[in-house]
């Protein structure tokens, strides 16, 4: 396997220690490097660097890195290297920081669907109170790859003739009562 | 009496898991426990809203929170697993985090719910026991594997132990029904990456079922209509695409409980199966037929 050099001076201290003052975070300092958490990621065979190795990456400082990972967007949030870690550690928690980052920075992978999915529900949420798959789902493949919608047929009349596939556009009615339309903010 | 538990139906079982809106409805009016739908809730924000926006993530899910205390629930069912942990982590971090109850007024009274999940309600406020005395079918199918899935048992739970959880093998095996000794049974399904990244998913669900099917069992039992999604639409796409012929029905336990209970088989969601159609009608329609016979 082919390894990257690392610089120091491509290393951001400032902005590790930002992250390990996130919730769930706190424990980042203190990881062993044991890779109980890569262990147990059902996801961590498919990824370009395994939860173990972000860690590390993010705890020396090397922001773009972990960020243009795909590793954060294949984080499914099971919560298994959280209960495993021996430092408590919630690795699906600083996950979600490093999404957070990574779309506002723009720096996930292009037409990658996963973070498109996740800015579509967000959007539909936070307009409507409500999601409803089969809008959502069409407008992640509109905005990734249409391509995948010809692969979606099979499953999408299964679901039809069962009975199961709403086209109802879910909303509920007060919606003045959701979280305003505002810049997204951190809780650190 | 009044009934002390909400319900929280969560975007999914209004869609895709409506076989678990119906048989957990019938299930609790079996028990005596007819549950009311929470009104005008909103989406929990699931694992996406979470990747945008940390803040208006918790006022989200806590908005519902409110709703529940408002409507003076002191209970709040969640049937799906991912609403059941968002739900308890808010609670959880509005109380370990000054800062984000800082930002909402809804996070201030959120900790007055108690966020459950049906399996653990069943489990402990009725038990095995009271159950198995209800019983009115006896169980003629094959051996099920308990899966429990991920979020259900993870860090901010109380509905069951996070890596060997057991309580729905034992409400299972309390109206009579062989459960196996499932090693996969808290592995991640892949939740909503068979709709992203397809290949990925179907690899893990696809884990998940041959693993079931090697330990000997011809169905399995979930909790989460994601888990029930994903492995329920994807079997046929396994067929080709391994050579081998999974054909497995992905039941919720609320349907076979409801069903043992002596629940009307209409609704119960039976016919809302994709795979192992088969299996299914022999072993639960084909009830309907003997008893209309026998009744004639």
């Amino acid at each position: 396997m082919q390894r990257e050099l690392k610089l120091q001076r491509e290393a951001d201290l400032e902005w590790a220690r930002q992250v390990s003052q996130r919730p769930g975070c706190e424990g980042l300092f203190s990881c062993l490097q044991c890779g109980a958490c890569s262990g147990t990621c059902p996801l961590s065979i498919y990824m370009d660097f395994s939860p173990r190795r972000i860690v590390a990456l993010v705890r020396e400082g090397f922001r773009k890195d972990a960020l243009s990972s795909k590793t954060i967007w294949l984080c499914a949030s099971c919560y298994s290297c959280a209960v495993h870690c021996p430092r408590q550690i919630h690795i699906a928690d600083v996950m979600y920081g490093l999404k957070r980052e990574a779309i506002q920075d723009r720096l996930y992978p292009a037409r990658f669907p996963i973070p498109v999915l996740a800015q579509e529900f967000y959007k539909m949420v936070r307009r409507r109170g409500r999601n409803s798959e089969f809008w959502l789902v069409l407008r992640m493949a509109l905005r990734s790859n249409p391509l995948i919608l010809l692969g979606m047929v099979r499953t999408g009349w299964n679901l039809a003739r069962t009975g199961r596939l709403s086209l109802r556009r879910e909303r509920i009615r007060d919606i003045a009562s959701l979280p305003q339309e505002i810049a997204p903010r951190e809780v650190a | 009496m009044p009934n002390p538990y909400g319900y929280f139906p969560g975007c999914s079982l209004k869609g895709t898991g409506v076989a678990y809106e119906e048989s957990l409805l019938a299930l609790f009016q079996l028990l005596d426990l007819p549950l009311a739908e929470l009104d005008d809730w909103n989406c929990c924000g699931a694992t996406s809203y979470m990747c945008i926006d940390e803040c208006s993530a918790f006022s989200l899910a806590a908005r519902n929170l409110a709703l529940a205390h408002k409507a003076g629930h002191r209970e709040l069912l969640a049937p799906c697993s991912a609403c059941y942990l968002v739900l308890r982590k808010t609670q959880d971090y509005a109380e370990r985090y000054p800062g984000i109850a800082a930002h909402n007024g809804h996070l201030a009274i959120c900790r007055a719910i108690r966020v459950r999940h049906p399996l653990e309600v069943l489990y402990t406020d009725l038990g095995p026991e009271r159950i198995r005395k209800k019983l009115v079918r006896h169980w003629r199918g094959g051996r099920v594997a308990c899966y429990y899935g991920c979020q259900m048992v993870r860090p901010y739970a109380e509905a069951d132990r996070d890596c060997d959880p057991v309580r729905m093998d034992e409400l299972l095996g309390a109206v009579g029904v062989p459960t196996v000794d499932y090693s996969l049974k808290t592995k991640c399904c892949g939740g909503s990456l068979t709709g992203t990244t397809h290949s990925v998913g179907l690899q893990l669900t696809e884990i998940l079922l041959n693993e079931a099917a090697r330990k000997g069992a011809q169905a399995i039992a979930t909790v989460c209509p994601l888990c029930q999604y994903n492995l329920d639409a994807y079997q046929s796409e396994m067929r080709r695409a391994s050579g081998k012929r999974p054909d497995m029905p992905i039941l919720y336990f609320t349907q076979i409980l409801g069903w043992a209970l002596g629940g009307d088989l209409a609704s119960l969601g039976f016919r809302r199966a994709i795979s192992g159609r088969k299996t299914i009608e022999q072993w639960f329609t084909k009830d309907r037929v003997e008893k209309e016979a026998y009744v004639r």
